[in-house]
This record gives C-alpha cells, structure tokens and sequence, in this order.
C-alpha cells in the first residue's frame, strides 16, 4: 500500500524539480555570480541603491495599500455571505469569480480604456457635466488595478473562515450577554484570523511582485522592483542583477510567510 | 565588494552547472524539436521579426509558392529581441534587428555572412544609397539586406496645440503637460534628449549623458506615458496632443486620424534602417535566403508597404506605388539633404549600452 503511494506520487515529484527546485536553484545561481561567473554578493547588494531601494519602497507601500484595502471590501462581503443560505451566496460567489475566466492582461487593459483622459468613464462624466477624473499613469490607478484583480484572492479565504464558525459560539456568546460589537471583536474576529492571514498573504505576494499593472496603468512612469527585474531580464539582459533582485524580494515574501505561519498556528488558513 | 573566489574553479563550475540543467532539460527540447520538424514539404524558415511589421498575406504567399512553412515570432524592442536571439534559448532564422543592434550582433559574432547570389532580387531592387547607409552598421555589406528605414519625429494633434510643433524643445513646454507620449526604448529616449541638447546620439560622455539624463528627468512630469507601440493608438484616439512616433506610423495615424500632422525636429533626429539579418547558428540558412529573397520581390515589398505604412528602400516597389501623395511623400520618402543632424544609431559598446541602462532606470524611478 505504501509503496503503491510513493508511486502515485512521482508526476509530481518530477513536476516540482524540472520546474520548481530546478529554476530556484537557477536563480539563486545567477543571483550570486557575475557575468564572468565568478562568485559575487553585488547583485544583492545593489538592492541598496537609491534606485533600487525607491523602487522596492514603493512597491511595498503601494501593496500594503492594497492589502488593506481588499481587506477592508472583503471582510463585510464575506460577513454577508457567511450569513447567506446555501444556494444564494454560492451564485454571489460565482459571480464573483467569473471575471477570473477572462485573461488578467485583458482584465487591465480594460482599466486602462475605462480610466484614459478621453476614456470610458470620463465620456460618461463629461455627459453629465461632472468633473473628469484623472488617475490614470498614477500610482492610484496602479493601487486601483491592484484591489481589482486581487480583491477575489481575499474574499475567499475570508468567506471560508468564516462559514466555518459554529453558530452556536456565537449565539452563546449573546446569551452570556455580549453585543454585536463585542461579539464581532471578541468572537468572530479572532476565529476569522487564519483566514485573514492567508487572505492577506494571498493579495500581498502578487501585489509585491507584479509589473504588468504598474506598466499598464501606471504608463511605464512609476517604477516598482517587479519592473526593474522585469527590464533586467528583457532589455538590460543582466540576468544575474534580475536573479539577485529576484532572491532579495523572495525574503520578503518568505518573510511574510513566516509570519503567517506564526498567526496561523493550526494550518486553518490554507484553505485555498 | 566582488569576492573573487578561485575564479578558475568556479567558471568550470558554472558550466558544469549549466550542462547538468541543460541535460536535464534536453528530453522536453529534443521532443518539442520532433514536434515541429515534420512540417510542410521543404523545410521551414523561422522568422523574428517586430510586431506589426509584415502583411501577413506575403508569408501565406511565401508558403504557397515555396512550400517552407513559415515559423513567425514577434518582438517589441531590440533590447527584448537581444537576449533571447543571443541566448540561443530559441533557434531563428531571420531576424529584422536595427542598425545598432547589428553592429551589435556582428561584434558578437551572431551572424552569419549573406550569400546575396541567392538573393537576387535585393541587388536588384533595393537602392544602393541604402546599401550604402548600411555601411555605418555593415562596413562591407555583408550581413544584412535593408527591410524599411525611417525617422524619427513629433507626432501632434493640429486640434490640441495652438502652434506648429517643429523643435524637440517643445516636448519641454508645461503647456503641454500630460499631452506628451515619450517612446519607453532607452536609446529612443535618449537620442531626443541628446539632440535637444545639441549631443550627438552616440555620445557616452559622462558629462553629456548626465545633463541628458537630468533633462529627461526634468521633462518626466510632463510627459502622460512612456509607450512603444501604444503611441499609435493613443495619437489617433485624441488621447495626448504630442508623441515621438517612427515616420512609419505616421501615414498609417494620419488615414485614421486627419487632424495629425508629423514633422522631423530642426534639432535633427535618428535616421535608421531595420535589415533582415540571418543568423550564425540558423538551422535553415537557405531556407532564410529565400524568404529574404521573396520580401525583396517589388510586388511583396510594395503589400508589405501598403500593409505597415513603413518606407520601403526598394526602388522598384516605390515605383509601383499608385497613388502619387504617397509616391512623392515627404514623411515616407523625406530629401534627408534638407535636415539638419541626421544621425544614425551605432553600437556603444557594453560599457556604453550598460551606461544608458543605468541613467535609464534612474530617470525612470524619478
């Protein structure tokens, strides 16, 4: 039986080394050498330089921006559909994972015909008289393209959370003469926790590591340390500055694994 | 900083490094090159070319009349084009690379000499004043077969200014603020700063570059977005009063948008030439030679010209050019004896080219 097990499990033990640990070990390599391939801390380093350190300073406060809030959105509408009977919250559900069928790139370039100066959403305004909106090519429409694509990725571990709290906790704890608010603080919160970490960790990641909603919306003006890599390995070809970007932004996501971990002690939270 | 540790022993390291991921590797290669070999009666040709850059009838021509099937890939920028043809992580053919990144190339030793007795329709055809502006990249003509050329220049909406544009220096009045599109290519960047500044674009004085980096990071708060192929849609759709634009786009703007008008700066500009190249290591070289063959024929360069709107250095294509406006145009066939400063890109070596990169990402993250 066991062995039978061991078997079963070889498509994905050689999946995870050709395109995991090998293309790890890869940039991890080119991260700690030179063009010569000698052995060298500079790409690693140069995180520290001002353009570097700007680029990675803004891409944290503008995904932190994110996280909080797709946070701050998801965590009444996963309230609300907690509370809902089976059948009416899973078609909201599915509404809101229906947008997530359609390409991600196509999803921005959408964003950016809306926002455009003679766009979509500025023709509608200029109808009706209102002032025009503007934020396009701003780190607004970045933070904006950000909620957009990765609110689905926190409702859901909140919405599962959620739906996992007895009712009865929370009924006994109206009995022992709790209101809403205490309950909410004292009670739902707390149970809610792994989900919100995952959620957070979920919205995070990708908010740190992207360049396609920086270069769409933000008109290839505003810098983030995704990008940089991203021009390192297409245009600079300095695959090896890329690589050591690459592996000092790998510690901070490690990082805030870790810290979920921490939160998360039962492994409740990966759900997904 | 750097910690030389036993350089020796760490090179034979990396490749050992590298040859064990390549083994490892090699079964998903050898099984995807099976897949693809069994195609079409004599062979294929893969071609690497820009995007929009060919009208897609002429490569279904080329596969009826020839029977080599066609492999076609596109690419942006030449800096995206670069790495990937010098890596060898994709085996091409032809590629359309521009002047610069030829010299580039040959320095580099990725291209293979022409046989232009196979190619009789570019001695033929194509002007020999192009061969002859070739020689700034291909001292002996002997790798590359010109493909389109062009300027460089303003684009501007005639509704959303309030005077003609004629200089770069214009691209700094705050009149214009968040009108401006600037092309996202560093060497292009470069080149309009440089010549607003009276630099040659091929200049790699410290000096010069850093008063150019500080006027493009002064021009940043004017300009909308940096964008490569998106200028074209964002001029015709009203979206900004000015871009930098390739003359090559600006027939095509001008028939969807009458309110365009282009014009070459007095400041002067980059007059390039994008060549088909064939590679060192193609594994179709004559099947390469015929398709450059064919793109010279003065019928397909003349679909080609109708299709993409970029000037065509084949003077028997022109000459079938219908309609006269565009026969004698001066934003497709400019008198370049009439401007001043013409330059064209070369190679800046790769302290050079790693130089600009630098300068680029700081004005970038400004």
């Amino acid at each position: 039986m066991t062995s039978k097990n061991k078997w079963l499990s070889t498509p994905y033990l050689l999946w995870s080394i050709v395109f995991i640990i090998i293309p790890l070990c890869m940039i991890i390599y080119y991260g700690l050498t030179d063009k010569t391939g000698a052995f060298t801390l500079d790409n690693i380093t140069a995180i520290t330089t001002m353009e570097h350190a700007k680029a990675l300073r803004l891409s944290m406060v503008l995904s932190l921006i994110s996280t909080l809030i797709c946070f701050l959105l998801a965590y009444p509408l996963a309230m609300i559909l907690a509370n809902m009977k089976v059948g009416q919250h899973s078609f909201i559900i599915l509404i809101f994972i229906l947008p997530m069928w359609m390409n991600f790139l196509l999803r921005t370039l959408a964003w950016q015909t809306l926002l455009e100066k003679s766009g979509v959403i500025n023709s509608v305004l200029s109808f009706f008289h209102l002032p025009n909106i503007n934020i396009i090519n701003t780190p607004y429409a970045i933070v904006l393209g950000m909620v957009y694509n990765f609110l689905p990725f926190m409702v859901l571990p909140l919405y599962n959370a959620l739906s996992k709290i007895d009712d009865n906790v929370i009924n006994a704890a109206h009995d022992l003469g709790a209101n809403g608010i205490h309950t909410f603080f004292r009670i739902i919160l707390p149970l809610s926790v792994p989900g919100i970490i995952s959620g957070i960790t979920m919205v995070f990641v990708p908010a740190l590591t992207t360049f396609v909603i920086s270069t769409l919306l933000g008109g290839s003006k505003i810098l983030l340390i995704g990008n940089i890599i991203e021009q390192e390995f297409t245009q600079t070809s300095n695959w090896n500055l890329g690589s050591g970007l690459s592996v000092v932004l790998m510690f901070f996501i490690i990082l805030n694994m870790i810290i979920s971990t921490v939160f998360d002690k039962d492994g409740e939270g990966s759900m997904l | 900083m750097k910690k030389f540790l036993n350089k020796k022993s760490t090179i034979t390291n990396s490749k050992k490094f590298l040859a064990i991921c390549a083994l490892i590797l090699l079964p998903g290669a050898l099984l995807s090159g099976c897949g693809s070999s069994s195609d079409g009666g004599n062979g294929q040709v893969i071609v690497y070319n820009w995007g929009e850059y060919i009208d897609p009838e002429t490569i279904e021509m080329f596969e009826e009349e020839t029977g080599i099937k066609v492999v076609y890939d596109e690419y942006e920028t030449n800096e995206i084009m670069y790495p990937k043809v010098e890596s060898g992580a994709a085996s091409y053919d032809v590629v359309c690379p521009s002047d610069y990144m030829i010299s580039k190339m040959i320095a580099n030793d990725l291209l293979a000499q022409i046989n232009f007795d196979n190619i009789p329709n570019a001695m033929e055809n194509i002007g020999s004043q192009y061969f002859d502006q070739s020689k700034g990249f291909d001292p002996e003509n002997k790798y590359s077969v010109p493909y389109c050329w062009g300027t460089v220049g303003i684009l501007y909406n005639k509704t959303m200014v309030d005077e003609p544009i004629t200089k770069w220096s214009q691209l700094w009045d705050e009149k214009y603020a968040d009108n401006i599109l600037m092309q996202d290519s560093v060497r292009d960047a470069f080149m309009v700063a440089e010549k607003l500044n009276g630099f040659s674009m091929n200049t790699v004085d410290p000096d010069e570059l850093e008063t150019v980096k500080n006027s493009l990071i002064e021009q940043k708060p004017l300009v909308q977005a940096y964008v490569v192929d998106q200028v074209r849609d964002k001029m015709i759709g009203g979206e900004a009063a000015i871009g930098v634009i390739y003359s090559g786009e600006a027939i095509f703007t001008q028939r969807e948008n009458p309110d365009l008008e282009y014009v070459i700066p007095e400041e002067g500009t980059n007059v390039w030439i994008d060549s088909w190249v064939i590679l060192k290591d193609a594994p179709n070289k004559e099947n390469a030679e015929k398709f450059i063959d064919f793109m010279c024929r003065p019928d397909i360069a003349l679909m080609n010209f109708d299709y993409i709107t970029y000037s065509t250095p084949n003077m028997a294509a022109r000459d079938l050019i219908e309609d006269d406006d565009i026969r004698n145009s001066d934003i497709a066939f400019p008198d370049l004896s009439l401007y001043n400063n013409l330059e064209t890109f070369s190679y800046l070596g790769e302290e050079g080219d790693s130089l600009y990169n630098e300068l680029w990402k700081e004005v970038k993250s400004n």
